[in-house]
């Protein structure tokens, strides 16, 4: 069965966690370096960037995630999710001590629409994944500023600032489909685990390891 | 595109979840909370134990001092206004705050009813003692709840005693059966559809923090084994000894509030905690979790 860790360091981690559940995907809540390497994949959730991203170093979960992500499978990022997994932060919206996973090529703008006042719900085209458009809601949220030559952009506003990208195994996106009952990215994402996985172990079952 | 929705307030508030909020009076505190690793900050001009310690009539804040701090740092600032005073509250809003608490820290500024929290685009915050308390904030608007406490007291008695209300008050409505909902919902003060929603769903509708005498990583962790779902510092931290230390310490004990190893090792040498009040030296009518109607 696919296992997918939602980091639970901060953040709205527990409405992934019953969101990967109602489509019946093994979700588990990680916070320890230890949980990470049985995984098939892993959330980052959309929480206080720079509070989880403290956390990630100071309970040593920085080396263990880098692997995760380096081994193919799959590492989703949700608004603070997607600002950890950028290599880096538009300078003026870059809080002091802002620690970033850098393992995607893009940029991102904290806060790009400025106070709680300026949150928002909108409808979203999301081609890649759903052929009719995907309800999604901002809070407090970034946007990618600038993506390298490897990021596919997956999803825009009607303005054309971008708020979801992939780079091969890697998805971020600035909004947040744990907070609505539209479950396809979660599908989608929970799809990709598993292919991925199954990449990494040709065979299916034990038997052919020794071989 | 729709803006200020109430998926977008309360959705705040599940951001800030595992989480915890500090009491900030300058924008170097504000700076110092943030490096501890806060998921926000309260803005105010006197931390509740000054509050106390002072007397008077305390009122919301000077603007510049909360856009000072709003300047200072990039995770969420809320401020406080007054019980009722629903003028402080457009003040908040119109400079942008991103949660307003409508605070018992605060003298009240009315003495019957609370701020009709609907009509604003800013989300707010208030303190419940029990069930009832929370469910009629949530019927004025409220996005978010916190436990009340007894502010700037380091003593975390009465938060556990309100947070017991509280979640004990849920349960109670999960093994009533629906006939009796109605006056039940009569006997709490709340709204009718509320209380058949939590009966339903084994939760209030909005994230619960606690607040309200919080001072170590132990009181965070307790408070969080117990059912919170994230912690308000007040006090607690910048009248400690370290508050970069402790202030971490607390961070680190609301994430692993299960963990005792880490507990354990996240509370060594963190220096003198805030002095402690025990409730019975406070005469009656200074106690602030009593406002609130």
């Amino acid at each position: 069965m696919t296992v997918i860790g939602v980091l639970a360091l901060q953040g709205a981690f527990i409405e992934h966690i019953k969101k990967l559940n109602q489509i019946g995907v093994d979700a588990r809540e990680i916070r320890l370096p230890e949980q990470i390497a049985e995984l098939d994949g892993l959330i980052i959730p959309g929480g206080e960037s720079t509070t989880i991203g403290k956390l990630i170093d100071r309970f040593e979960l920085r080396a263990p995630i880098v692997e995760l992500a380096h081994s193919g499978r799959p590492l989703w990022g949700t608004c603070a999710g997607m600002i950890l997994l950028a290599h880096a932060v538009d300078e003026d919206t870059r809080a002091r001590s802002q620690p970033l996973l850098d393992l995607m090529d893009l940029t991102v703008r904290r806060n790009a629409f400025g106070s709680q006042l300026d949150s928002f719900e909108t409808d979203l085209d999301f081609p890649a994944v759903a052929e009719t458009p995907i309800h999604a809601v901002f809070i407090r949220a970034p946007i990618i500023s600038a993506v390298g030559p490897d990021v596919e952009v997956l999803s825009r506003l009607e303005n054309g600032q971008i708020v979801a990208a992939r780079q091969r195994n890697l998805i971020v996106t600035s909004f947040h489909p744990e907070l609505t009952s539209d479950d396809r990215l979660h599908r989608w994402f929970a799809r990709t685990a598993k292919a991925a996985t199954a990449d990494l172990l040709p065979t299916t079952g034990g038997a052919k390891i020794a071989g | 595109m729709e803006k200020s929705t109430w998926t977008t307030k309360a959705g705040l508030a599940q951001m800030l979840k595992g989480g915890v909020i500090m009491d900030v009076v300058t924008p170097e505190q504000a700076r110092i909370a943030e490096e501890a690793g806060a998921c926000a900050v309260m803005a105010l001009e006197r931390v509740p134990s000054d509050i106390r310690r002072d007397g008077g009539v305390a009122r919301m804040s000077d603007p510049d001092l909360i856009i000072g701090i709003k300047e200072a740092v990039t995770i969420p600032v809320m401020a406080k206004a007054r019980i009722g005073h629903f003028v402080e509250a457009q003040i908040l809003e119109a400079i942008g705050v991103d949660y307003i608490d409508e605070s018992e820290v605060l003298t009240p500024a009315d003495d019957r009813y609370h701020i009709e929290k609907q009509q604003f685009q800013v989300p707010f915050v208030c303190g419940a003692r029990n069930l009832g308390e929370a469910l009629r904030r949530i019927g004025e608007g409220a996005a978010m709840i916190r436990s009340k406490g007894e502010a700037g007291t380091g003593n975390i008695v009465e938060a556990v005693r309100h947070l017991r209300e509280i979640l004990g008050g849920i349960k109670r409505l999960q093994s009533l059966p629906r006939e009796e909902l109605m006056s039940e919902a009569r006997d709490l003060g709340a709204p009718y559809e509320l209380v058949l929603e939590v009966a339903e769903t084994g939760k209030l509708p909005v994230v619960l923090f606690c607040a309200g005498g919080i001072a170590t990583p132990a009181d965070a962790a307790l408070v969080m084994q117990l059912g919170a779902e994230g912690n308000f510092v007040g006090s607690g931290i910048f009248k400690s000894e370290n508050p970069l230390e402790r202030g971490k310490a607390i961070v680190e004990a609301t994430t692993h509030f299960r963990d005792a190893k880490i507990l354990a090792e996240v509370s060594r040498g963190l220096g003198e905690p805030m002095r402690g009040l025990e409730l019975t030296e406070i005469p009656q009518e200074q106690l602030l979790a009593t406002r609130g109607w």
